[in-house]
Parts: structure tokens; sequence; C-alpha cells
């Protein structure tokens, strides 16, 4: 057998605390696809960094045609004729197309004139089409990964690494990007392809690699594979977990999600037409792959984003009155009497403030309370001192930075906070991201007893085990579409995630 | 007289071309230098100590050397002005210290170190004004075109200046075409602008700061070597340099960060300067106080430039996107 | 052929996570006495005296004598009040470099009313006048830069710069206008003989009501940044303008109220400097403490109670070091060389501080 272009072996990465990556192997031939298949935070992107000098690995080796290597910078990565397209693209604005195409490279006389008819050339060979002295800020997103691409193999890239790279394309844009890789592969090019929508592993690539929660599950040949066994292989056996649940009473509609569109700052439409219901006494949880609009949903909820068109109305309980929450800041839903808690998925960005201590964290929500000028301590300090005690925070005091405290015990902080405020809606987005089992059972039990107090409760979660254990109904979007609403004790694993990757069924299935 | 407003205008204006084009070849690498006052005063005075020097070691004045003149002086005075180029780019890249806080100690410590060392220098001689006198220095500093003086008005407005002062010109149209022309330039504009992006392409991130730092570093001191050296005919007293680092910092968005317009600039720059000093033949009643808010000009209009570059929000004229921030490729 | 590659970088930087108090503190100290001690090379190779003694000759030249003591209180409480002002704007990462114009726009407004109603109003009503006046004046001069910055997001760094020039030529503008005698170009003495309008002495101490009113408002400060409901929304600001649109804060208001409060600390810096001390006015009233006063607050991380030990060190080695100059028969301009290079060495200390160094080992087989 020929020498792979790239094998890895042994890889591991931790951030902190966190492994990302752990003891993965994986092989890279000349002249094929290769799919990398995951879910969220398998570990996906955090490899390919490695290998494109972003990240420098733990532990571990890389060969290139059978030659160990260190790739400590992007630098070695070029050198070694790697070449990556993050999912965010590294392009500098202001520059042309050009402009970003050559920069870096050394070759000999800078002539801007001539590099244009030489990239030129390169475009006409594999069928890319773009202007050349357009800015890169005048670009659409597709324009720019054609950039990216363009650059990448101009650069003499042999080994091609694309990150989700078809997650802001069109499915006309697609087939065009595919069909430049197929051309690439005809080349002798070694493509390694990151993606989550299925259909699309199945029409590209070769073989298929899979990770799941960061270890290396295994690869089988794109031929062998059809979306049972990849999503198989990609979501694991169902574990049980047993959770508790309860079974919803007296529910009402609490918050009522009326065809919603967003569009985020760059002018893409992230949500369209999102319908649902969260009723009070049930868990309502949302899978899909992360991206797929479930942030800008939750946040448009929070008053934190505008949505272009639709209704998100409320039901309050207290004064039996429908309030439409649109375009309204999170403090006039507060003063509408709207008792709403979020809590989001970038805990110390947004949730919480890294450098103040537990008890004005805790303040966070309520320090507006009261007439005087001055800050309230005392409640807050109470409500610190309960949250420590109820919710066995590790802690050394109330003094200390959140940020000192480990993952699990600053989502304790966060949520406990949310649900203090004795909410009606309550919206936790990836709450046991990167908790240990302890504390993520403890968040579970938090989220069902509100459940049972009455609370509305939006559950935004990755792992679909969790999701069929704990909640009661489970919307499923992707690209910014509802796919299906489906009942969370009748559910199968391999349903969901075949929602979640497929793209929307036409007609769309949103009304629960 | 407008033919020596002109003369005086551009006199004025070398130094702060010399700032500018500095300080606009260290932000395009995404460092905000504040210390560029502080570099400039040390650019001069370190200026002043090589020609102090040399002129010590003469026997005889009238011996000096033309060469040995120019060269020493300019060999100390680009030292000095590198030497604070590196403490900087030390500080805020290798150690990724905040920019601010540490450009503006490099003012303090440079002025100081300017008048430190120029206040020494008068105490050694004993001088009965508070000022160093290099005249046998600045003679060769200020030796203008010899054909100047033979062509009237043309001769005076565009020929009667010393070298140093083409080549500030010189500086600031090779920096323009280095930076617009250059595969140097374009990674050096690419670090500015995205870090993360030149890092990718393979670019050295820091090498460039560093780079970029040092050389507009000595290009700015150089301005504080004209201005002893020519403007000020060899004399150095403390403080005399006064505010003109912070103008070539003004200067630098007044050109929305292009050295060639920078030329012209300066020399607008220079001219509102010193408008007050020729106002008082043309508007009556020019009284001293009026002069002090003509001289508000300069500042007013850099403000304007500032509100309608940030409101206009075209790309080509904003800062560099990474100026003022340190890079670190692991950030996550 | 590629080049082989097997080395390992030698050297990698990783970030800390958070490093103890009582370490990062040591760091802080470590680096002032590295600084001193690197200092103290410098001035043994230019004076040739042995270093404890030199160093015996700051501490007389600070706090040598009852007088200097008192001058050098005097200094501390007009940097320290010029580095309160600028904080609550640090503090929401607003960067206020324009406290040099703002200091002197209020000291305008003092010698406006000293000059203008010193000898028509009585000084109980003279005195809050010059207060409210400075304080208003300075708080406009921070207010336009704010309003731009909140609706424009126009950099304050440069906008502030250029405010500072604008005070100053506007100062010299008034200098000649006041000139006495006339068309000199500077304002004397004020109410020389009447002193109308200066603050009082107090104890028969001249600089002990500005040191009094300087530690009251270090107080006052230190409360409003940690006890008030403005203080906490310009804490949630500057760590992260996310979780302010999170709890519902309207950014540019707390943008545009903080940079008013600035303002009329910086006013009430000027009153100070004007009435309370100097007892005139000129472009150089405020001495560069509007740029000293940012590394005064940086450097104590922003808390005032720190800032009066930061202020203190900075004009302790200022004085101590002309003291060596005069002595030693070195220029004044000494102070600033000593003063940049302790900062340096404090400012490089941060990023032992915030970063870690890991040394790889060698692998065997490499």
């Amino acid at each position: 057998m020929a020498v792979p272009a790239i094998e890895l072996k042994g890889i591991t990465k931790t951030f902190g605390h966190v492994v990302a990556n752990e003891n993965v192997d994986l092989v890279v031939n000349r002249g094929e696809i290769l799919s990398i298949l995951g879910e969220n935070g398998s570990g996906k992107t955090t490899l390919m960094n490695m290998i494109s000098g972003i990240y420098y690995p733990d532990e571990g080796h890389i060969f290139i045609d059978g030659k160990e290597v260190t790739i400590s910078s992007p630098k070695d990565a070029l050198d070694l004729k790697i070449g990556m397209i993050h999912q965010h693209f590294k392009l500098v604005d202001v520059f042309n197309a050009t402009q970003n195409i050559v920069l870096g490279i050394n070759e000999g006389k800078f002539d801007i004139k001539a590099s244009t008819a030489k990239i030129k050339e390169t475009c006409e060979k594999y069928g890319f089409e773009i202007d050349m002295n357009k800015k890169i800020y005048e670009m659409s997103v597709s324009e720019k990964q054609t950039v990216e691409i363009v650059k990448a193999i101009y650069k003499g890239a042999d080994i091609l690494i694309l990150d989700e790279p078809t997650a802001v394309l069109t499915p006309q844009e697609t087939q065009k990007l595919f069909n430049v890789l197929r051309k690439m592969r005809e080349d002798g090019k070694s493509i390694i392809i990151i993606t989550h929508k299925l259909h699309e592993v199945l029409e590209i690539s070769d073989r298929v690699s899979v990770l799941r929660k960061g270890k290396y599950i295994g690869t089988i040949n794109t031929a062998d594979a059809d979306e049972a066994i990849l999503t198989e292989m990609m979501v694991g056996e169902k574990i049980n977990l047993d959770i508790e649940r309860s079974t919803p009473h007296d529910s009402v509609d609490r918050l009522v999600v009326k065809g919603v569109d967003l569009y985020n700052k760059e002018g893409v439409q992230v949500l369209h037409d999102i319908s649902f219901t969260a009723k009070s006494g049930e868990i309502l949880g949302i899978a899909g792959i992360s991206g797929s609009g479930q942030r800008e949903l939750l946040e448009a909820i929070a008053g934190l984003q505008k949505i272009s068109g639709g209704e998100i109305l409320y039901n309050n309980p207290k004064t039996e009155k429908v309030e439409d929450l649109k375009d309204k800041t999170p403090l006039q839903i507060r003063n509408l009497g709207v008792r709403l808690s979020f809590v989001p998925e970038d805990r110390l960005g947004m949730g919480l403030v890294g450098n103040m201590d537990i008890v004005d964290n805790m303040m966070l929500r309520s320090y507006r309370k009261g007439k005087g000028v001055f800050l309230e301590r005392k409640k807050p300090k109470q409500l610190a001192d309960k949250i420590i005690e109820d919710l066995q925070v590790v802690t050394p005091d109330t003094k200390t930075p959140v940020r000192r405290l480990s993952g699990g015990n600053v989502q304790k902080v966060l949520v406990g906070r949310e649900i203090a405020s004795s909410p009606t809606v309550l919206m936790a987005a990836y709450p046991v991201r990167g908790l240990d089992i302890n504390s993520s059972y403890t968040i579970y039990n938090l989220l069902n007893e509100q459940k049972e107090k009455g609370v509305a409760v939006i559950f935004v979660g990755e792992d679909l085990d969790v999701l069929i254990d704990l909640c009661d109904r489970i919307l499923v979007i992707c690209g910014g579409r509802v796919t299906g609403i489906v009942n969370g004790r009748e559910a199968k694993k391999e349903e969901i995630g075949l929602l979640m990757t497929k793209g929307y069924k036409a007609g769309g299935e949103a009304d629960a | 007289m407008l033919v020596s407003f002109l003369h005086r205008a551009v006199m004025q204006g070398i130094p702060l071309l010399y700032g500018s084009t500095g300080e606009i070849l260290t932000e395009k690498s995404g460092n905000l230098n504040l210390g560029i006052p502080g570099i400039m005063y040390v650019g001069g005075i370190s200026g002043v100590i090589g020609a102090f020097i040399y002129e010590n070691s003469l026997e005889n004045k009238a011996d000096a050397n033309g060469f040995l003149a120019i060269i020493i002086p300019l060999l100390s005075c680009l030292l000095g002005s590198l030497i604070m180029g590196l403490i900087y780019s030390f500080l805020t890249t290798t150690l990724r210290a905040n920019q601010n806080v540490t450009g503006l100690a490099l003012t303090t410590f440079g002025v100081g170190f300017g008048n430190f060392f120029g206040g020494s220098l008068i105490k050694i001689t004993g001088s009965a004004v508070p000022s160093i006198t290099l005249t046998v220095t600045s003679s060769f500093y200020s030796k203008t075109l010899p054909f100047a003086s033979k062509l009237g008005w043309f001769g005076e407005v565009f020929l009667n200046y010393s070298f140093l002062a083409y080549f500030a010109i010189i500086c600031a149209v090779v920096v323009s075409i280095v930076l617009n022309k250059t595969r140097v330039g374009l990674s050096l504009r690419a670090v500015g602008e995205n870090p993360a992006t030149a890092d990718a392409a393979g670019i050295n991130v820091n090498k460039n700061k560093y780079f970029a730092t040092c050389i507009g570093s000595m290009i700015a001191g150089l301005g504080g070597l004209y201005y002893v050296m020519d403007y000020a005919t060899g004399i150095w007293s403390n403080d005399a340099f006064g505010d003109r680092g912070w103008l070539a910092i003004a200067l630098v968005i007044f050109t929305v960060w292009r050295p060639n317009l920078s030329i012209f600039g300066s020399i607008l720059f220079g001219g509102l300067y010193i408008v007050h000093n020729y106002l008082n033949d043309i508007v009556p009643n020019m009284t001293m106080s009026k002069q002090e808010i003509i001289k508000i000009a300069p500042y007013l209009v850099t403000i304007i430039v500032l509100i309608a570059i940030s409101t206009r929000k075209k790309r080509e004229t904003q800062p560099p996107a990474s100026l003022g921030l340190s890079y670190f490729r692991e950030e996550r | 052929m590629r080049k082989e590659k097997t080395r390992e970088p030698l050297i990698h930087i990783a970030k800390r996570d958070v490093l103890p108090t009582w370490q990062s503190w040591l760091i802080r100290i470590g680096s002032i006495a590295a600084a001193l001690i690197f200092c103290a090379v410098i001035i043994v190779l230019l004076t040739g005296e042995n270093p404890i003694s030199i160093y015996a000759t700051m501490i007389k030249g600070a706090i040598g004598t009852s007088r200097r003591v008192w001058s050098m209180l005097q200094n501390v409480a007009m940097l320290l009040c010029v580095s309160l002002a600028v904080t609550p704007a640090f503090k929401m990462k607003f960067w206020n470099i324009g406290a040099e114009g703002q200091v002197l726009i209020g000291g305008l407004a003092t010698t406006a009313c000293m000059i203008l109603l010193g000898n028509s109003l009585p000084t109980y009503l003279l005195i809050p006048l010059i207060f409210v006046a400075s304080m208003l004046a300075g708080a406009v001069w921070a207010l336009i830069p704010a309003v731009f910055k909140a609706i424009w997001n126009t950099n304050e760094t440069l906008f502030t710069l250029m405010m500072n020039y604008i005070a100053i030529q506007i100062v010299s503008y008034f200098a000649y206008v006041w000139s006495v005698p006339k068309g000199s170009g500077a304002i004397g003495v004020i109410n020389g003989t009447t002193h109308n309008g200066w603050l009082p002495d107090i104890f028969g101490q001249k600089y002990l009501i500005n040191i009094l009113i300087v530690a009251l408002l270090t107080v006052l400060v230190y409360i409003y940044l940690k006890y008030s409901k403005h203080g906490y929304e310009i804490s949630v600001v500057g760590e992260s303008e996310n979780t302010a649109k999170y709890i519902g804060i309207n950014v540019k208001k707390v943008i545009i109220r903080t940079m008013l409060v600035s303002g009329a600390l910086c006013g009430v810096a000027g009153v100070l400097l004007v009435s309370g001390t100097d007892h005139t006015l000129t472009k150089d009233t405020a001495a560069g403490r509007g740029f000293t006063a940012i590394i005064v607050s940086w450097l104590a991380k922003f808390n005032p109670i720190y800032m009066v030990l930061t202020s203190l060190l900075i004009v302790f080695l200022q004085k101590g070091a002309v003291e060596i100059a005069s002595v030693f028969e070195l220029n004044d301009s000494f102070s600033d060389i000593i003063t940049g290079i302790i900062i340096f060495f404090i400012i490089g200390s941060e990023f032992f501080i915030n970063y870690k160094i890991k040394f790889n080992k060698k692998e065997e087989n490499a």
C-alpha cells in the first residue's frame, strides 16, 4: 500500500482541564477525499488546527509522506504543503482577492498584475469564478470561500482541509464547490472535509472518519456506508441516563413563537420562519448541529437580537395578558413583568462577569432593585450563600472571582442565579457543556424542579441522550429551519440525528 | 511674503513629516505608538550628543570634516531612536503590554532623556544661556542646494532646503511605495489589519511588528534631528521641540494613514503652526491672543477628520483594524 | 527536498489560568526592586557614588524636611486627584487620555471666576461657584468625545488626545486676554492682595485643604465605583459589553454618564491647581499629570486605594530623583528617566502574571 499523505498517531490536546482530543489516529491518502464527521465539541476543528499549525499538540506524532514532522506554526504547515480553509475565513477585509492570495508567498519579483494573471490560470483550471480586484468586504460568503480555496491551491497545498465549507453555502454553490473538489482529487491532492451533512458526506467523500467526544471512533469506506450507519457512529449507542422525568400537568401555552425570521450582522438569514410553542410545566428541547440558529433564536426571545419578521408572544400568567416581545430590549421585556431567565451559551462572556465575585454576579439581574443610588449586597450575599450550599458549589468563599471556579461550579452559579428570580420561562443554552457527570445531574435536577414548578423550560442541548431522557418534546432545527418536533418519550436517537443533518423538508413540520 | 511663508511652512512641516511617516509605518503594523513625541526628543538629543562629541574632538573648528560632521550625529540619532523603538516593541509585542500605557511612559522617558542630556551638556559647556550651540555641525546640516538662490521665488519655495528636508519627502514616498506596492508592505498591512490571518499565511507577526516599529522610530527620530540641526540652526534648548510629536500623531489621522498625503499635510500643518506670524500684515488687530486661537486649527481639523472617518465608515480610511491590540496565537 | 523538521519549539507561551493574588503582587514588587537595582547601576555609572548613599539622598530629598513632606503630599494629592478622575472611564475600557485638557479647562473656569467675579462676590458664594463652574467645564470637555464614541464609535484615544491641545491653546489665548501686565502672555498671581477665590489655609497649612479634598474624593470615588449602581454598571460594561447588553444596560448612556463624571473630577483637579495651589493659570498647569495619571491608575488596577500607593510611589521617585540630580549636579529631568525605567519594568512584569512560559524538554530521539 502507498504511503499515506498524512498520518496522525495518538494525538492529544487539552485546554486547561478540557480534553479536546484524546489519542486520535487518522490516515489520509493521496488523491482521496476524507470526511470527518462528528457532533459539536467532538474535537474535529481542534484536530485540524493542529495539522495546520494553529495549535500544538500535547502528545502524539504527525507523519507527512511517512516522515515524522513538527508543525509548530502555520508557516511550518505551509512548508509541508498543508492548506486549511477555516470556518471563520482568514482574510484581510480591506485587501482585494489577489492581495489576499499572494499574502505571505515569496515568489521572486512582487508584481500584482503578473500574480493576478497566474491566479486566473489556476482559477480556470478548476473552474473558479472570482473578480480578482474586488475587496473582501464587498464579497459574499461564497466568494470569500472561493478566495480561501484559491489561496490554498495557489500556495501549492497538496493537502487541503476544509472546515464546514458548506455551512454557509446555497445548494447550488455547494455543488460548484464539490465539482472543484473532485477536480482537485483527480489532480492527486488530498482533501479533508469537515461537515455535518450526511448526504454531502455520502456524495463527496471516499472514506469517512468519525470522532465522538474527542475520541477517534473509526473510519469506513463511503461505499459501505449509509446515513443510518454514519448516524450511529456519530451519536453512539443510546445510553440510558436515568434522569427522572415527570409527566407535565396543567400545561398552558406560555411562549408562542410564530414565523420568526432573523438576519445576522453580515446580512445572512439565520432563522427562517421559526414557529413553536413552549408550554408551562414542560421541558422543550432544541436539538441541532451547533450554528443552526439556536443561539440567535434564544437571543431573539431574550431581546438581544432584532427579528425581521414574525412575532414572539408571551402569555403573562398574572395578568392573563398577551405581550409581544418583538422589538423590545431586555429591560423593556423585564418591565413588562415578563419573568424570563436565560442561561446563555457563553457563560463567562455573557451570563457572568469572570472578574467579579459570586455576590456581584448574583446582582447582575437584581442590582436595579431599590430606590437609592447604592447597591444592596445583603440579599445577593444571602442568595450566593444559598446557591453555594444548595448546589454544592466548590469555592473558597463568596469573594472569589467566578473565573477561578471550575466549569461546573461556574454553571451552577449562573443557573442558580437565573432560577432564583422565579421565572416563568427558563431558557438554557448548552447548560451542561464541559461539565462533569455530577454537575450535569445537578443541572438536570434543577431544570426538572423548575418544570414541576410550572416553568416553561427551553433546553438547547447537543447530547441526544440527554435531550431524549430529559425533554418532553424536542424541536429539531437545521440551517435555521424547524425540521421537526418529536415527543421525547418516543423519539429514537437516529430519527433526531437524521432530522438534524438531513436538511429541511419541503413544507416543514413546524406545527406542534 | 507668500514665498517666505511657504518656505517657513515647509521648514516647520519637515519634523512633522518625519514623525508622521514613522508613526504611519508603526501603526500599519497594529502598534499605536504614543511614544513618538518622546522618540523625536531622543532622536534630537542623540544627534546633539553625537555632534557635541565630534565638535569637542576637533582642535580647531575650522578643520571640521563635512562627512564626519553629518554622519556622526546622524548615526547617533538613528541609534537612539532605534533603542526607543526596541523598548516599545519588546514591551508591547514580546511582553504584550498595554500599548497606550507603554507609549505614554516612553514619551515621559524620552522627553526626560532629552532634557536631561540637554541640561547636562549645557552645564558642561558652562554656557550663559540655557542652550547648546553646535554651529559647526549645523552648518553642514543646513546647507541648501547651491543654485537655489539664483532661481528667485521658485528656488526659495522648492529648492532652498537642506538634504534632511528632501530626505523626509523621499522617506514618505518610499514608505508609501513600500506599503502599497511591495510584498513587505502587503505583509505588514496584513499584520496590522488581521494578525491571525497574517499568521495563518505564514507571516511572522512579531518580526513585522518589531521591524515596522523600529524603522518607524528611526524615521521619527530624524524629525528631532532635523529640528535641532537645521530648523533651530544647531541650538538645543530644553523643551524647545514642544508638542510637535503630538502634532505628528494628529497628522497621521489627518492623512488617513497615507504617507504620500503626509507630504502635503505636513506643509499644511506647518503653515497652520506659523500662520499667525504672517497674519499681522493682512488682518488688522492681529493680537498675540488671536494667534493662540489660530494655533487650534491643526487639532481641530484632525478632530473633524476623525469624526468624518468614523461616521462615513468607509473601509479604506479606517485605522488598521487591530490597532492597539496585542496578538496571541492560541487565544480562544 | 523539503527541510526536515524534527525540532520541538523550545519555548512555548501559554495563557495562565489565574495567579494567586499574593504571587502576582510578589512579581510586581520584584519588578520594582529589579528596576531600582537597574537604576542604581545607571546612577553609579553616572556619578560614581555608592548606590546606598544615592538612595539615602533620594529619601532625604522626598521626605527630608517637613516642608518637603508637605510638598510631596501636595504633589501626591494633585496626581491622585487626576488619577481618580480618569479611573471611572478606564474601568469602562474608555481610553481617555484627555485628562490634561479636561484639567486645564476646569482650571480655566476657575480662573475666569476668580478674575471676573473675584471682587464682586463674597467668598461663601465664590468658592462654591468656582467648583460648580469648573466641574461643568471639565465635564463638557469630556462629554464631546464621549458622545462621538457612543454614537459613531469614534476612536476616543485619538480624539481626547487632540482635545488636550485645543484646551492648551484656549488657555494660551486667555493667558493673553487676562495677562498682567498686558501683552506679557502670563496671568500672574490672581487676586494676590485680596486672596479672593483662593482656597483657604487650614491650621496655617497652605496645601492642607487640597490634601483633604483629595482624600475625601478618594473615598468617594472608591465608594462610587464599589458600592453604587453606577459603579457596578461601569464594571460590567468594562468587563464585557455582551454581559451588559444581556442584563439590559444601555451601554451608550453609561459611556456618556461616566465621562461626565471623569470630566467633572478633572474639573476639581483644575480648581485645586489654580485656586488651591498656583493661584494662576498657564498652559503647563496640569504639568503632564493627565498622562502620568493614566499610568498611576493602570498600575493600581483602577483601585482608588491602591492608587494612593502608586501615586505616592511615582511622586516619591520624582522628588527623590530631583534631589539626586541636584546633589550630584545632574539635571532635574533625571527624575523622568528614573520614573520611565521603573514604569517599563512594572508594565513588563504584567506579562509574567498573565502568561506562563513552558520550556519543552528535548526529545531523546530528536
